[in-house]
């Protein structure tokens, strides 16, 4: 009686060399689902999946579920599950890769992060260091929306009445501080 | 002592405080800080998301100056993501081979260029490690007795990079506390995180965080910080959540320097303490009663 063999592989990488998930899923790759990251996260209660989840996709390759989680928004960079993983994985770096390719690829369940960082960056290119009350006024006006701002209030008066910010409306005409310096990344990414 | 500082951003605008308590906390142990001229951004925690080329260039741009003014000393560096970033691009250039050319490629246009190799310091591992205990002490003039402290030290000076302190269990604000007279409340929460830049995009979730970190200092007189992002999370919310919780949990929040600054005998207007959201009046008594004690002493 011929036995039948089966063989177990390890996952295949995605299938299109070209594929923007690639470099993500070299960084994972080695991850054996043990939840460490999982169980190592502040975060983890508000997010639909949970990172040890969120890894398992990325090795599947299941770009349509990954970038329908809000997961890899919330992670606030506290290098917990880097520290720990027991595989020695970047894994926050891999958070903030996942968030650059969701913006690049326009895959933008999410719209408030994505704008609060450009406001934020944008702010640097114009005057090379943040000016909050410069930056928080951007933030609001990319997200065109009448109620966000209000929730920042109550801050925005404390922050004034310490004499520590005063209000600023952005700036958006002639060159920024930083402009060559963003225009070279740019060109540089562009060629990569 | 001489290090080249880098402020940063927010202790340019919500951190003025911070600034300040450590200048003078720094000229008072003798000191000497050198600013870098034309620092920029380090690209916070922004630039990840948008760029990877722009969150290493930003941190590497004020690298090669301090390289370029004056190379061989360390960088002082006050805030956590500052440090962490102009940390993380000299590991980055170490591991990723071209990535120091593009970067340099990109600092060209600006006539500058980096070789890697300056090292920068967190304020709390220049404090523990350079100027220690015994240094400390020997400027207290009241020393903060019968004042109970939780040291809270955040993520970013401790994680990813293990330099000074145990990335979990940090203990290395201890000894100076103790130096100051000041009692530790003993807790488990120093390395835990405050939500950082989550509190403007992800609010309960934050708020979340914070509320765990004010209901494990109940006992104590207050928090000390060691990074502007972990300050405003602390500070700013804590009605809010006091409210949401059903409990009071307000507590004084401040600066690591600004305590040794109280402890050092310095005045409010030196160390800015008039710019913190929470600095209560049973702390302000507290301190007023040990200083006059050690007045008396004296």
């Amino acid at each position: 009686m011929k036995t039948e063999v089966h063989e177990f592989t390890a996952v295949a990488p995605p299938s299109h060399a070209e594929d923007t998930l690639a470099p993500i899923w070299t960084k994972v790759r080695a991850c054996m689902q043990c939840g460490t990251c999982t169980g190592s996260c502040f975060n983890a209660h508000a997010m639909d999946i949970t990172p040890r989840e969120l890894w398992r996709m990325v090795q599947l390759g299941l770009k349509d579920e990954i970038f329908s989680s809000r997961t890899f928004w919330l992670c606030s960079s506290c290098y917990y599950c880097t520290l720990r993983c027991p595989r020695g994985l970047p894994l926050t770096d891999t958070m903030g890769a996942l968030k650059r390719l969701a913006v690049s690829e326009g895959i933008l369940k999410e719209k408030k992060s994505p704008r609060f960082y450009r406001s934020f960056m944008d702010t640097v290119r114009r005057y090379g260091r943040v000016r909050e009350m410069e930056m928080m006024a951007r933030y609001f006006l990319a997200l065109k929306s009448p109620i966000t701002p209000l929730s920042f209030t109550p801050l925005g008066i404390k922050l004034m009445a310490k004499g520590k910010v005063a209000p600023q409306m952005p700036s958006f005409s002639g060159p920024g501080k930083l402009e060559a310096l963003y225009r070279k990344v740019k060109e540089l990414e562009a060629r990569s | 002592m001489k290090y080249v500082y880098y402020p940063g951003c927010s202790l340019e605008g919500t951190a003025l405080e911070y600034d300040a308590s450590t200048r003078a906390v720094m000229q008072r142990l003798g000191v000497e800080l050198v600013d870098i001229e034309d620092w920029t951004c380090c690209g916070a925690s922004a630039a990840e998301p948008v760029s990877y080329l722009l969150s290493m260039a930003l941190p590497a741009r004020n690298l090669a100056k301090v390289q370029s003014d004056q190379d061989g000393m360390d960088v002082l560096v006050p805030c956590s993501a500052c440090y962490l970033n102009l940390r993380k691009v000299e590991d980055h250039i170490r591991k990723e081979e071209g990535l120091l050319e593009q970067i340099n490629e990109v600092l060209s246009v600006e006539g500058l260029s980096y070789k890697g190799g300056v090292r920068s310091r967190h304020l709390l591992d220049v404090l523990a490690t350079d100027m220690g205990p015994g240094k400390i002490r020997e400027q207290v003039k009241q020393p903060l007795s019968g004042v109970r402290v939780a040291p809270y030290y955040g993520c970013q000076a401790l994680r990813p990079y293990r330099v000074f302190d145990d990335p979990e269990e940090p203990r290395s604000m201890e000894p100076i506390l103790r130096a100051l007279g000041a009692e530790i409340h003993p807790w488990s929460m120093g390395a835990r995180c405050c939500g950082a830049g989550l509190m403007t995009t992800k609010k309960d979730a934050s708020l979340d965080a914070v509320a765990s970190l004010l209901s494990a200092a109940r006992g104590a007189d207050c928090i000390v910080t060691v990074c502007p992002m972990c300050q405003m999370n602390l500070e700013a919310y804590q009605k809010k959540i006091s409210r949401r919780e059903g409990e009071d949990l307000s507590i004084s929040i401040l600066y690591l320097p600004q305590l040794m600054g109280i402890a050092f005998g310095m005045g409010d207007a030196e160390l800015k303490v008039d710019m913190n959201f929470v600095f209560k009046p049973e702390l302000r008594a507290k301190l007023a009663s040990t200083a006059s004690r050690s007045t008396r002493a004296a």
